[in-house]
């Protein structure tokens, strides 16, 4: 088959790359670009362990070609830290509130929640509900992603973050 | 999984879509959001040699008011139609409707044109389509036309469309201000197509209603279109006889699959239901 020249950025930098017009996008990202935060679930568009952030929205990247990402710019969970190395907002949430136990969900669930975050920096835990409603995680419950992202969004609009009372 | 191998086209203009779509033949899919198509690739349960997408046709996005209609281009996704003010004010069901579509990832990608032309008896909004009274735009190698939500749907997955036809546009009359709307859906879990679902619009006068239509979503091969359930309360107060008539007469027209949503008896009974709740969540909003 015929390979494509597509070009795109991630996390900030250029990108180049032959695919094959069958390749998806999470194949291109963990197999071409060894950019290998970004997991493959279900492979069937349910589990949101694959999502990365494309022109400001979430996308499932298993449902997604690679050559229909070219030109478009991209963030993974690799970009995501401050440019310092330290821990983003929601990254220190979910080390702080526990927001993970085995991780495979975890890159998904920070891409989407930043996206959340952008759209709507102050959530109500329905609505943080809501939006991760296309992130599995079969550890935790939920309980404290959603307590990581409420963490998250009291650093970002500079408040202190106080638990709801149980 | 990865599909079967295909040649990627990205056409610039619906002229040059339907030009690829027309000597490809069988061979070709339209690709929109890809969010039903692209699966089925996955699976081997498509396996088309070209792929046709349809993202870069610029005017295929938007939200346009065209005398006492909305127009929606094709590939408006369901996030677009969330975020849209116009929307909101003119046509709310379909925002109730659209964030019961799947999850937030999907309705980025998910279009309006994908999820009424896929002819899958599962997706939602052409339910809602009939019950609103939307034309379709149909383009192809013959040229442009416009085709009833209602005459469009013939099977599962099988539609008007003719071959090298693609839908362009949606064309919804503006209800009455004032008007009653709801969308209910039984699902399992969030992303999951419907165990039965309802659309309502009606309007009241004097605490009656005056006028109403219902639409019923995965409870045949088709959306249905329920007219004597329509009828049973039109000029009734939605009293629990009217009500319970309505019920029986929606479920009188529904004939969906035995799966595992349920057997055939579970899904008529809570289709029943799903119009009943419509009906008096919309009555409620009615002005």
């Amino acid at each position: 088959m015929a390979k494509t020249h597509v070009t795109m950025k991630v996390n900030g930098a250029e990108v180049e790359g032959l695919v094959e017009p069958r390749t998806l996008l999470v194949h291109f990202i963990r197999e071409n670009l060894q950019l290998t935060g970004t997991h493959i679930g279900c492979e069937t568009t349910h589990c949101g362990a694959c999502t990365v952030d494309i022109d400001g929205m979430s996308v499932k990247s298993c449902t997604m070609f690679a050559v229909q990402a070219d030109g478009s710019d991209i963030m993974t969970i690799e970009g995501v830290a401050n440019a310092d190395g330290t821990l983003s907002a929601l990254q220190e949430g979910f080390r702080m509130m526990h927001g993970l136990q085995c991780g495979f969900c975890t890159p998904g669930m920070i891409i989407r929640a930043q996206r959340l975050l952008q759209e709507n920096p102050q959530p109500s835990e329905q609505e943080i509900r809501m939006g991760i409603s296309g992130n599995i995680c079969r550890c935790t419950g939920y309980q404290n992603i959603v307590r990581a992202i409420q963490y998250a969004a009291a650093k970002i609009n500079g408040v202190e973050f106080k638990e709801a009372a149980e | 999984m990865i599909p079967g191998p295909f040649d990627y086209h990205r056409p610039a203009s619906v002229a040059d879509a339907v030009k690829l779509l027309t000597d490809f033949g069988d061979d070709a899919r339209a690709l929109a959001g890809g969010h039903s198509l692209v699966p089925m690739m996955k699976l081997r349960l498509a396996a088309p040699t070209h792929l046709v997408d349809l993202h870069g046709i610029a005017g295929l996005k938007g939200i346009r008011r065209d005398g006492h209609s909305i127009v929606i281009g094709a590939m408006t996704t369901q996030h677009e139609l969330l975020a849209s003010d116009e929307i909101a004010t003119t046509l709310p069901i379909l925002q109730e409707t659209a964030l019961l579509i799947a999850d937030p990832q999907v309705r980025y990608r998910g279009t309006i044109g994908g999820n009424v032309a896929n002819g899958d008896p599962g997706n939602d909004m052409p339910a809602l389509m009939l019950t609103l009274g939307a034309t379709y735009r149909l383009e192809g190698p013959s040229g442009a036309r416009e085709v009833a939500a209602s005459e469009f749907y013939q099977g599962a997955y099988f539609t008007a469309l003719e071959p090298g036809e693609i839908l362009t546009a949606v064309s919804i009359p503006i209800p009455p201000t004032g008007h009653g709307y709801a969308y209910e859906k039984l699902k399992r879990k969030v992303g999951d197509y419907a165990t039965a679902a309802a659309a309502v619009v009606l309007t009241m006068a004097g605490g009656k209603v005056a006028s109403c239509a219902i639409g019923l979503t995965n409870l045949h091969e088709t959306p249905l279109l329920a007219v004597d359930a329509a009828k049973a309360v039109i000029g009734t107060s939605l009293d629990a006889v009217s009500l319970k008539k309505a019920a029986a007469a929606a479920e009188a027209i529904m004939s969906p699959a035995a799966d595992a949503r349920g057997p055939v008896e579970y899904r008529k009974h809570v289709g029943g239901i799903m119009v009943t709740r419509a009906l008096q969540r919309a009555a409620a909003r009615a002005k």
